[in-house]
C-alpha cells in the first residue's frame, strides 16, 4: 500500500471502512497500481479478500505485492486471500472436460449462450461468507477489470446485476468492501462500457480516477489522480468533496504531489 | 548526419545497454534467444528488430502478446511479421505460423536472411572496429591494445548468441536454416476442410481450430512446462496474420454493425490464458482500419499486452510532403504492458517513424529537417501566400513582397 495515498484518503489500515464500493477508473494510462495498493492494503488491515483477477496472471500480482510488503501465497495459505485466476479458469473452460456436478466453473458463461453471470457470485459469496473459524475483519470484494466481462461477451445489464448482487451480498449483508477497477474513455465509442463506468460512478462512495496527462507524455509525472468522495449522507444531499493530485510511479512507491508541485519542477 | 545520429532510436536512460550479471544458477538464461530483463528479471525476446526492441523498452517478454495494427495495405505489418518469425528461426526457437491467406509453408521461405557481419555502421561499436582493424595486421596492435586478447567476431550461426539481429530484406533465408528449425502450420483453409463445422464457446469456427491447435502444440511439445525433464527448454514463437479479417470467417472487417462481435475479444482472451502459461510470444497482424466499430479496437488493445500502430504514407498526401521524404511511415506505439512492476521502460520519444532503406528496416525518431529555405514557411503556409497573391491581382508586386513578410 502507498503510505501517502492512504494520507489522502484518511484511511488507515487499523480501521478500515466497512459497507463501500470504491471504483477505480483509469483513462488514457493504466491504473492498476490502485489495484495492488488495495490489495495490500485490506490483506495489511486483516481483512478476508476475494480477488477476481480477470486479467493477470496470479505470479504478476504476487510479485508486485511482495514489493509492498505482502505475500500472496501466505496470504492464499492462511486463508486470508480468495484468488480466482480468470485465465486460468477460462483456460479449463475452453479446453476441460466436462466438468462434474457440482463443481461450476465460475467462468462457465463464456462457453454458454448466454451472459450469466451467476455462478461467479456464487463463487465470491460462499467465498465470502464468514465460516466458523475466521477470525478476518470485513470482507473485501476485489475485481481488477470488469470491462473485460464485456469482452467476454456478458451484457453490461448482467455485469451491473452482479455487482447489485454483489453489493448486497458484501456491502450491506456481510458488512464488507467492494473495489472495482474499470477502463474508461473521454471520446470512448464503446458505448457499453460508458454506461457501466456511468452506472457505478452514481452507486459508488469513493472514486479515484487515474487520468493521463493532457498535455502528453511526462517522465516525471506520470498522471492525476481526481479523488471524488460522495456525500457521506444522502438525506442531507451533501457535495461532493473532489480532490486532484498528481503522481510519480516508483518502483515501490507512488509518490503524490499538488499539481504543478512536482519534484522535477521545484 | 544530424538524422544519422539520431538513428537507432536510443533511448535517454540506456536501459537496454546495460546487463545486470544474472547468477548461474539461474535458469532463465539458459534458453537461447533471450534475456532477463533489466527492472523485473522478466525474459525477454527480440521482436527481430533492433530499434523496435529498444521502443519497446528492452524486447518482448515472454508469455505476452504483440499486436500490430496494420497499415493501409499490409506491406510494413507483413515485414514486422516476418523479422518476428526470421529472428526465431536464428535463434532455434520453435515456430507456430497460422494464416488464412497464405500457405506457411510460402511464408517461411520468404523471410529475410539475417546479415551476420555488420554493414550498418551506426550499430557498429568500438570492439568490432577494433576487431576488424585487427584482422588486417596479425603483429600486436599498437592503439587499441586493449582489445588484443578479445575473440574474433563470429561470422557464422553461432553469432545467435547474440540478442537482436539484423536481416537483409532483398535475400530469402537459406533452406539449410529453414530445415533445421522445428515448425508448425496452420492453415485455415486445409484445417476446414479436414474437419466438420463446429461452434464452441460462440466463438468463430476459425479461431476455435486455431486455439486448439496451439494449445495441442502447447502441450505435446512440452512448452507449458508438462515435461519438467526436459532440460532444454524453449520458446515458441506463434505468427498469426491478418487476424480478425474476412478470410478467418469474421465479419468485423465489412459489416457495420456485425453478427459475433464478442469472437475476437475472446480469442485473445483465451490466447493470454494461454500465453501466460507457457514460454511462447505471439504476433498478431489485425487489420484495424477496416474495422468499422472502433469499440472493438479499444477491447482488443485492453486485451493485449504491446499495441503497435503502422502507418505508412502511400498513397496519402505526406507520400509527397517533404517534410518526410526520408521515411515510409510512422509508428504508434499504443501501449506497452507492465509486467510484474508498478512501472515499464517507456521510451522517451514519443514520434517515430520507419524507413526501409535499401537493405535495412529501422524505426528512428521522426527528425523535420531544419527550413532552410528564403521563406520562413512551410508547405501549408506557401499555399496561403499562393492564394493571396491570386487575389490580390491588382497590387500583385506588393503581394510578392508581402510574402517574405511573416507576421
Amino acid at each position: 500500500m502507498f503510505v501517502e495515498l492512504n494520507e489522502l484518503l484518511n484511511a488507515s489500515p487499523e480501521r478500515p471502512e466497512q459497507g463501500k464500493l470504491t471504483l477505480l477508473r483509469d483513462t488514457k494510462t493504466d491504473g492498476s497500481f490502485l489495484v495492488h495498493h488495495f490489495l495490500s492494503f485490506y490483506l495489511k488491515a486483516g481483512c478476508k479478500v476475494c480477488f477476481v483477477a480477470l486479467l493477470q496472471s496470479f505470479s504478476h500480482y504476487n510479485i508486485i505485492a511482495q514489493k509492498l510488503g505482502v505475500s500472496l501465497t501466505a496470504a492464499k495459505e492462511r486463508g486470508q486471500l480468495v484468488f480466482l485466476e480468470g485465465l486460468k479458469s477460462c483456460f479449463d473452460v475452453f479446453f476441460g472436460e466436462e466438468q462434474h456436478v457440482g463443481q461450476t466453473n465460475p467462468l462457465q458463461f463464456v462457453s454458454e449462450d448466454g451472459s450469466n453471470l451467476k455462478t461467479m457470485y456464487e463463487f465470491v459469496r460462499t467465498s465470502l461468507m464468514a465460516s466458523g473459524s475466521d477470525s478476518w475483519k470485513c470482507p473485501v470484494l476485489l475485481v481488477d477489470d470488469l470491462s473485460v466481462l464485456l469482452s467476454l461477451g456478458v451484457r453490461p445489464v448482467d455485469v451491473l446485476d452482479f455487482i447489485h448482487y454483489c453489493r448486497v451480498a458484501v456491502c450491506s449483508q456481510l458488512k464488507g468492501n467492494i473495489v472495482v477497477l474499470v477502463h474508461s474513455n473521454d471520446d470512448s465509442e464503446d458505448e457499453e462500457n460508458e454506461l457501466i463506468v456511468n452506472s457505478l460512478c452514481h452507486q459508488s462512495n469513493l472514486i479515484l480516477w487515474a487520468e493521463g496527462l493532457t498535455t502528453g507524455f511526462c517522465k516525471d509525472v506520470h498522471g492525476q489522480l481526481k479523488i471524488i468522495q460522495k456525500g457521506s449522507s444522502e438525506l442531507k444531499a451533501e457535495k461532493n468533496l473532489l480532490r486532484i493530485y498528481q503522481y510519480k510511479i516508483q518502483d515501490k512507491n507512488v509518490t503524490f504531489f499538488a499539481r504543478g508541485m512536482s519534484a522535477a519542477v521545484l | 548526419m544530424a538524422a544519422l545520429a539520431t538513428g537507432g532510436a536510443t533511448p535517454s536512460d540506456g536501459a537496454t545497454s546495460f546487463q545486470r550479471k544474472v547468477p548461474a544458477s539461474s535458469r532463465l538464461a539458459a534458453i537461447a534467444g533471450t534475456r532477463p530483463s533489466v527492472r523485473h528479471g522478466q525474459l525477454l525476446l527480440s521482436s527481430g528488430l533492433p530499434s523496435l526492441d529498444c521502443v519497446l523498452g528492452g524486447g518482448l517478454a515472454v508469455g505476452t502478446l504483440l499486436l500490430i495494427e496494420e497499415d493501409k495495405y499490409g506491406i510494413y505489418s507483413n515485414l514486422l511479421f516476418k523479422y518476428f518469425l526470421a529472428e526465431g528461426i536464428v535463434c532455434g526457437h520453435n515456430l507456430f505460423v497460422a494464416s488464412a491467406k497464405e500457405d506457411p509453408a510460402d511464408i517461411l521461405k520468404e523471410l529475410p536472411a539475417p546479415l551476420f557481419d555488420d554493414v550498418h555502421k551506426n550499430q557498429v561499436d568500438e570492439k568490432e572496429t577494433a576487431i576488424k582493424s585487427k584482422q588486417e595486421s596479425q603483429e600486436s596492435l599498437k592503439i587499441a591494445w586493449r582489445y588484443q586478447n578479445l575473440p574474433k567476431m563470429e561470422v557464422s550461426p553461432a553469432a545467435s548468441a547474440r540478442f537482436g539481429h539484423y536481416y537483409d530484406v532483398s535475400k530469402t533465408v537459406s533452406p539449410e536454416l529453414l530445415k533445421s528449425i522445428k515448425w508448425h502450420r496452420f492453415f485455415l483453409p486445409e484445417v476446414m476442410s479436414l474437419h466438420p463445422e463446429i461452434k464452441t464457446c460462440n466463438m468463430t469456427c476459425g479461431y476455435t481450430r486455431l486455439l486448439q491447435s496451439i494449445q495441442r502444440i502447447i502441450y505435446q511439445e512440452g512448452f507449458d512446462g508438462s515435461y519438467p525433464q526436459k532440460k532444454q527448454k524453449n520458446i515458441l514463437r506463434i505468427g498469426i496474420q491478418s487476424l480478425g479479417s474476412v478470410l478467418w470467417g469474421d465479419d468485423i472487417c465489412c459489416a457495420d454493425n456485425p453478427e459475433d462481435i464478442y469472437s475476437l475479444t475472446k480469442f485473445l482472451y483465451v490466447l493470454r490464458g494461454l500465453l501466460r502459461m507457457s514460454l511462447s510470444a505471439c504476433i498478431i497482424t489485425v487489420p484495424a482500419h477496416l474495422i468499422q466499430n472502433k469499440a472493438i479496437m479499444e477491447r482488443v488493445t485492453n486485451l493485449s499486452d504491446t499495441v503497435v500502430g503502422l502507418e505508412s504514407f502511400i498513397g496519402s498526401e505526406r507520400e509527397t510532403n517533404p517534410l518526410y521524404k526520408d521515411y515510409q511511415g510512422l509508428i504508434h506505439v499504443h501501449q506497452i504492458p507492465r509486467l510484474n512492476s508498478l512501472i515499464c521502460d517507456v521510451s522517451g520519444t514519443k514520434d517515430l517513424a520507419f524507413r526501409l532503406k535499401r537493405k535495412l528496416f529501422t524505426i528512428e525518431r521522426l527528425h523535420l529537417p531544419p527550413d532552410l529555405s528564403d521563406t520562413v514557411s512551410r508547405s501549408s503556409k506557401q499555399d496561403l501566400a499562393e492564394s493571396t497573391k491570386l487575389l490580390s491581382s491588382g497590387c500583385g508586386a506588393m503581394a510578392i513582397g508581402k510574402k517574405h513578410l511573416d507576421f
